[in-house]
C-alpha cells in the first residue's frame, strides 16, 4: 500500500495531530514503507481463525455497582492547562 | 564501607548486609544518591529525588533496628519515568505531559514502597516507551555505560527501558523498574550486561503505568542479577482490582525458585529464530547456552515455532493501533502541554499534538490510525489479530514438549547513538527475538552470557509457560552461574 499525500493529510485530522505541509511527502514515504513491509501477513493463511484480542485468557470480572471513588475534583484539576470554577477550561466551542 | 563498595552490592547483598547492620540504609542512599549525581552525563535520569531516598532510609533504619524490617528495607531504586508516582513529576520522555504532577501513585510502586524500598528518582526512556534504542526521548538519548574496546563513541543503552538499564549497569541504583511492550525490558538489560525480567502478562499491575498497547505492556524488574530479579518481582507483583487485566493468582517466593532442580527439564531450541544473516558470535554464544543448560541437566531439544517470522509486522500493527487509542487522552485539556496560539477547539488539540509527540510516537499514532480507519480495519487490525493467535498457538505446541525455550535476547551489541536512525524499520528488528513471547503474553528473561569482539555484552533470553516464572528463574541461575559474565566493567566508566 503506497500512501499519497492526501491521505496522509486526512490520516493526521483523523489523529488530530497537526503536520506542516513540507513534511507530508516524508511521512508518506515513511508510512508506506512500514505498511508495504507490514503487508508480508497477508501470505498467512488465516481462514478459521479466530482474533486474538488479550494476551491473558480470564473473563472480566464483576464488582458491586457501588462508588469507591470521587471527590477528588481540585487534586484532577491541579494539573489542567487551564481551570476555572471547578471546570476545566477549553476555547469558545459554541458561538 | 566506602561509597563504592555499597553501589557495588547487589539487592540481595544489600539486604542481607543491612539486617547484618554491616551499614545503615542512610550510608547506602547516600552512596548512591553520590554514584547518581557523579553519572549525570549518562543521562540516565529524569528527575532526581534524593529526598525522598534520604526521609525513606530513615524509615528503614528505625525499622532494621526495631526488628520490623520488610522485603525491600531501604533497598534503593531507579524508576522508569513511566510509572505515576504520586507527587512527583512523571513525564514518559515525553513533551506533551510536561507539567504533570500524579495526584496517584501507580500500584507497583506502591507496592515496592510498602515493601520497604526507597526511590532514587526516575529515569529515562523512549517517549511513551516507543523505541529501542533510548535515542526517542524528549530529554536527550541516555548513554550505555559501556563502550567498544578503543572506541569512546558513546553507544545507545537499548530501549524503551533504557535510562533503567544504564543506572543498574553504571551502579547509580541497586535495580530499577522497567515496563516491556515489545521487548523494552529485556533488549536494553542485553545492551547493558544487566538481567531483565518481563513476567507473565497480568502478573503485575498496569494500573498507573502511563499505557502504551496495553494488551501487551507489563512492567518488570532490571537487576544485576538473577537473584536480584526474582526478590524484586516478587515484591512488584500481585493482583490489583484497580487493572482488569490483573490475574489472581498467589505469588510465589520467586528467590526461593534459584534452586529448583533441573535435571530431567527439556529447554527448547527455536530453528525460526536462526535468522539469515545472523551475527556469528551471537549464535556461538547461544551454542554456549545451550551447552551450560546440558550441564545444568536440561535436554536441548529442537522445536518449532513456523509464525515467528510474522511476530514483527503483527506487533507492528497491534500495538500502534492501540497507541492511537491510548494517546487519545493527551489533548491539552486535563493535563500536560497545550499550545498556545488561539484558535478553535480542534485547532487546539492539532497544534498541542503536533508540538507535544516526538517523531516516532507521531509515526506510530499514524499507522494504529489508518490500520483501524473505514475500510482497512478487516485487512490490517483483524488480520494481525488472527496471526497473534497462531503465534500465541506455536508456543502453546512447543511447551506441551519442553518447559523453557532458549533464545539469543537481540540480533546484536549496543549500536552507537545515531546509527539506525534513517530507517523505522532497521530499528523495529531490535526486537525480532522479545515481539513473539510478548504477543503470546509469556514470561522471559534476558541473562548477560558474554561479550563480542568489541567487547560489549550479549544476553540470552529464556521464555517459559505463562505464570512459570519460577522455571525460567531456576534456568537463568544455571545460565548465570556458568557464563561467569563480569558486569562490574561498566561501573568504572560512568
Amino acid at each position: 500500500m503506497s500512501l499519497d499525500k492526501a491521505t496522509v493529510a486526512r490520516i493526521a485530522a483523523l489523529a488530530r495531530i497537526r503536520v506542516a505541509e513540507d513534511e507530508l511527502d516524508g511521512l508518506a514515504r515513511e508510512l508506506s514503507n512500514i505498511l508495504g513491509w507490514i503487508e508480508q501477513l497477508d501470505a498467512v493463511d488465516t481462514s478459521g481463525v479466530p482474533p486474538m484480542s488479550r494476551a491473558a485468557d480470564q473473563k472480566l470480572r464483576w464488582r458491586e455497582d457501588v462508588v469507591d471513588d470521587g471527590g477528588i475534583g481540585e487534586k484532577i484539576l491541579a494539573n489542567a492547562p487551564a481551570a476555572k470554577d471547578g471546570f476545566f477550561t477549553v476555547p469558545k466551542v459554541i458561538e | 564501607m566506602a561509597a563504592a563498595a555499597l553501589t557495588g552490592l547487589t539487592i540481595a547483598e544489600a539486604r542481607d548486609g543491612l539486617l547484618a547492620k554491616d551499614f545503615s540504609a542512610r550510608e547506602l542512599a547516600e552512596a548512591h544518591i553520590g554514584a547518581m549525581e557523579a553519572g549525570r552525563g549518562l543521562n540516565a535520569f529524569l528527575t532526581e529525588t534524593p529526598e525522598r531516598a534520604l526521609a525513606g532510609a530513615q524509615e528503614a533504619d528505625r525499622r532494621i533496628a526495631a526488628g520490623e524490617a520488610r522485603g525491600l528495607e531501604g533497598v534503593p531504586l531507579g524508576i522508569k519515568d513511566l510509572f505515576c508516582t504520586e507527587g512527583v513529576a512523571t513525564t514518559a520522555a515525553s513533551r506533551i505531559l510536561q507539567g504533570f504532577t500524579p495526584p496517584y501513585e501507580s500500584t507497583v510502586t506502591r507496592n515496592l514502597w510498602d515493601a520497604g524500598a526507597v526511590m532514587l528518582g526516575k529515569t529515562n526512556l523512549d517517549e511513551f516507551a516507543m523505541g529501542s534504542s533510548n535515542t526517542t526521548s524528549h530529554f536527550g538519548p541516555v548513554e550505555n555505560p559501556w563502550r567498544r574496546k578503543g572506541d569512546n563513541r558513546p553507544l545507545v543503552p537499548g530501549g524503551s527501558s533504557g535510562g533503567s538499564a544504564a543506572a543498574v549497569a553504571a551502579h547509580l541504583c541497586a535495580g530499577a523498574t522497567g515496563t516491556d511492550t515489545g521487548g523494552s525490558i529485556r533488549q536494553p538489560a542485553a545492551f547493558c550486561g544487566v538481567v531483565g525480567l518481563k513476567p507473565t502478562y497480568g502478573r503485575c499491575s498496569r494500573y498507573g503505568i502511563v499505557a502504551f498497547a496495553s494488551s501487551l505492556d507489563q512492567a518488570g524488574p532490571i537487576t544485576k542479577t538473577v537473584r536480584d530479579a526474582a526478590i524484586l518481582l516478587r515484591h512488584m507483583a500481585g493482583f490489583d482490582a484497580r487493572d482488569s487485566t490483573s490475574v489472581e493468582r498467589e505469588v510465589p517466593d520467586f528467590e526461593a525458585a534459584l534452586s529448583r532442580p533441573l535435571k530431567g527439564l527439556r529447554v527448547g531450541i527455536p530453528k525460526e529464530y536462526r535468522v539469515d544473516g545472523m551475527d556469528p558470535e551471537i549464535d556461538a554464544l547461544w551454542q554456549k547456552g545451550i551447552g551450560w543448560l546440558e550441564e545444568a541437566g536440561l535436554e536441548a531439544v529442537e522445536i518449532g515455532l513456523p509464525h515467528t517470522q510474522y511476530a514483527l509486522p503483527v506487533y507492528y500493527i497491534l500495538a500502534p493501533a492501540e497507541a492511537s487509542s491510548n494517546l487519545a487522552r493527551y489533548d491539552g485539556v486535563r493535563y500536560g502541554h497545550r499550545a498556545e496560539g488561539g484558535g478553535d477547539l480542534l485547532e487546539m488539540y492539532e497544534a498541542t499534538r503536533g508540538e507535544g509527540f516526538g517523531a516516532e510516537v507521531r509515526r506510530r499514532i499514524m499507522i494504529g490510525t489508518y490500520v483501524l480507519s473505514a475500510g482497512y480495519y478487516d485487512a490490517y487490525y483483524l488480520k494481525a489479530q488472527k496471526v497473534r493467535t497462531l503465534i500465541a498457538r506455536d508456543f502453546a505446541a512447543a511447551f506441551e514438549a519442553v518447559d523453557v525455550i532458549l533464545t539469543p535476547t537481540a540480533p546484536g551489541a549496543a549500536f552507537a547513538i545515531g546509527e539506525k536512525e534513517d530507517d523505522p524499520i532497521s530499528m523495529y528488528l531490535n526486537d525480532v527475538f522479545t515481539v513473539p513471547a510478548s504477543l503470546a503474553g509469556l514470561p522471559g528473561i534476558s541473562v548477560p552470557a558474554g561479550t563480542d569482539g568489541d567487547g560489549l555484552p550479549l544476553g540470552l533470553q529464556l521464555m517459559a509457560p505463562s505464570f512459570d516464572e519460577e522455571t525460567m528463574i531456576a534456568a537463568a541461575a544455571a545460565i548465570e552461574a556458568r557464563a561467569g559474565f563480569d558486569g562490574a566493567a561498566a561501573a568504572g566508566g560512568a
